[in-house]
């Protein structure tokens, strides 16, 4: 995959617009009348669906720089991670500014009551501070607690496909309804995170290098060694 | 642009041609969703408004009327353009397209179980049997929106009355046509088709109870359940079952869709009420559609006076 390297500068700008496009294309939406009678909920679901994929983007970046062995994936990484936070956050505003109209004696109730708001919102929460810390300033100052700290993220990605799970309509645990979006989401999103328990990442990185020669063996494995420490 | 613009101050469907008015008032809402402000409003105006469709006649002449709270109809594009019927899609923007071409006729409704008289009525002699009235009914989805429509039926008990249930019926069950062919959401297997419904004796005798054949002064259209629905105002929309083929007297509560599918979410009774909780959406306000604010929600949909007495010394919370 060394042809990529050259031309990561076209993947970053493809990125930029593919993170970009639902926006656009939502503002669009919204200014023309195509965003159903019932705008706001559909605003709300849209910006939802982004953020979710685009958490499961960002997720993917580092199996597929492990895996497939492109490196340049974990540089994507940041950039899908704001994109995913400022998509959670427009779905945020579009609750709390579009919706309720900042009304707080309707909002916290809410809050208090919704089980997938106390799951969605801590997830958010991750999401803010993530995104706080993403620049080298705070890379810096955090040092060693900046890698725990963002290690939040698998916990965020379990809290927002439990906020997921728990507002469709029907019932996720038994199959019932609209389940195959929270189904979906957490098989994609759960094999991201299962390909990381180390034990599996080594196991499945030994299979791949079986069938190549002993010498070659030798000769790959230090930088595969080095991969796993460093992601 | 801010999120509390007033609806009220541009409320002008007296004035404005339905249709165009619709587009004003969408756009309105469109921008208010975005306080991304004056750069986008700027936007705004080079966005060709689309071509507006013309009304059938009966609907333009119902323009202005109001419910008896004072509150506008909503917009017939809205009512008859923005509809949950799983058995089509999940989409409610889709399902008046995939339901255009559904066969209302033939068709018949076996009226049966606990009757002395059990009858199947062929759908054009049940349409004639009663006088219609028209009914102007808010209708509360339990995905906390709402609308205000014009209805035209004439009330259940009539047609109760008339195969005269035995002693032994305490509920009327409901069931919607299952036919796959024609609605493809029916091959979604996480849903226990056909759709079946239910009301206790009282709540099926209930002057509200509307078997509903028109809408907007006009055959009911198939994305609102023609050719036969029911419309129980105080109730959430779920429950307000279309497209029925069957009514049977029964003994027990029956089982129904929705609690079927979520029991911890949808239970029998399903009345309006702000004081319980739904895990999902507030039941404690709504948006009414084509409103930007949003309001708060009346108990048993601002029907109190006409049904409350039914559920005297029930536990509504638990009874939900
Ligand atoms: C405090 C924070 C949050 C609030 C108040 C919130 C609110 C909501 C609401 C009200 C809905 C339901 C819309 C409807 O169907 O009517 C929803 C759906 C959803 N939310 Fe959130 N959310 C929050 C955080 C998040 C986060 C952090 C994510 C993901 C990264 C997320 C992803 C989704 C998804 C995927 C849906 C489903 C959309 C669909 O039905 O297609 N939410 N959220």
């Amino acid at each position: 995959m060394k042809y990529l390297k050259t031309r990561f500068q076209w993947i970053r700008w493809a990125v930029h617009i593919g993170a970009l496009l639902p926006l656009v294309v939502l503002i669009v939406d919204a200014l023309s009348n195509h965003l159903t009678f019932n705008p706001i909920q559909a605003a709300t679901q849209r910006t939802g669906d982004t953020a979710i994929i685009l958490l499961g983007l960002s997720l993917a970046c580092s199996p597929i720089s492990t895996y497939l062995n492109w490196k340049d994936a974990v540089r994507l990484r940041r950039t899908l991670g704001l994109y995913t936070f400022i998509y959670a956050a427009i779905h945020l505003w579009l609750f709390v500014g579009a919706d309720y109209g900042y009304q707080f004696n309707y909002i916290v109730p809410e809050f208090l009551q919704k089980y997938y708001l106390w799951v969605g919102l801590p997830a958010f929460i991750i999401l803010l501070a993530l995104a706080a810390t993403s620049f080298r300033g705070a890379m810096r100052w955090l040092g060693k607690r900046w890698k725990r700290l963002h290690r939040l993220i698998y916990l965020g990605a379990i809290l927002a496909m439990l906020h997921l799970a728990l507002v469709i309509k029907g019932d996720a645990l038994r199959l019932s309804g609209d389940a195959w979006k929270p189904l979906l989401a957490g098989i994609i999103i759960g094999t991201l995170l299962i390909l990381r328990v180390p034990r599996l990442r080594r196991a499945l990185l030994s299979l791949r290098h079986k069938p190549v020669a002993p010498a070659a063996v030798q000769l790959a494995s230090p930088p595969a060694e080095s991969t796993l420490v460093k992601n | 642009m801010s999120t509390n613009w007033k609806p009220d101050k541009i409320r002008s469907s007296d004035i404005t041609p339905e249709a165009v008015y619709l587009n004003r008032r969408q756009f309105m809402k469109g921008a208010a969703v975005f306080a991304a402000g004056a750069v986008l409003a700027a936007c705004a105006p080079q966005i060709a408004p689309q071509a507006p469709t013309p009304l059938p006649a009966e609907v333009g002449a119902m323009a202005g009327q109001k419910d008896e709270l004072g509150d506008p109809l909503t917009v017939y594009a809205a009512v008859t353009g923005y509809n949950n019927y799983y058995e089509f899609t999940q989409s409610k923007e889709g399902v008046a397209g995939l339901a255009h071409d559904f066969k209302t006729r033939p068709w018949t409704v076996a009226v049966g179980g606990l009757v002395n008289k059990p009858h199947t009525y062929d759908i054009d002699e049940l349409i004639k049997r009663f006088p219609v009235q028209e009914r102007i009914y808010r209708l509360r989805c339990v995905e906390g929106w709402s609308m205000v429509i014009p209805w035209r039926g004439f009330p259940l008990k009539q047609l109760l009355a008339e195969v005269e249930p035995t002693n032994a019926a305490k509920y009327v069950r409901f069931q919607t046509i299952l036919d796959p062919q024609q609605m493809p959401g029916q091959s979604d297997p996480s849903f226990p088709w056909p759709y079946t419904e239910g009301l206790r004796m009282d709540e099926a005798q209930n002057d509200l109870t509307l078997l509903t054949t028109g809408v907007y002064g006009q055959d009911l259209l198939p994305q609102n359940g023609a050719p036969i629905r029911i419309v129980t105002p105080w109730k959430y929309g779920f429950k307000s079952v279309k497209a029925i083929v069957k009514i049977d007297l029964v003994a027990d509560q029956p089982s129904t869709l929705w609690p079927l599918t979520a029991p911890d979410e949808y239970g029998f009774y399903a009345n309006v009420n702000p004081n319980v909780p739904h895990p999902r959406w507030s039941q404690s306000t709504e948006r009414r559609i084509g409103d930007a604010d949003r309001r708060p929600t009346l108990l048993f949909n601002g029907y109190a006076d006409q049904v409350a007495s039914m559920y005297a010394g029930m536990d509504l919370h638990a009874n939900f």
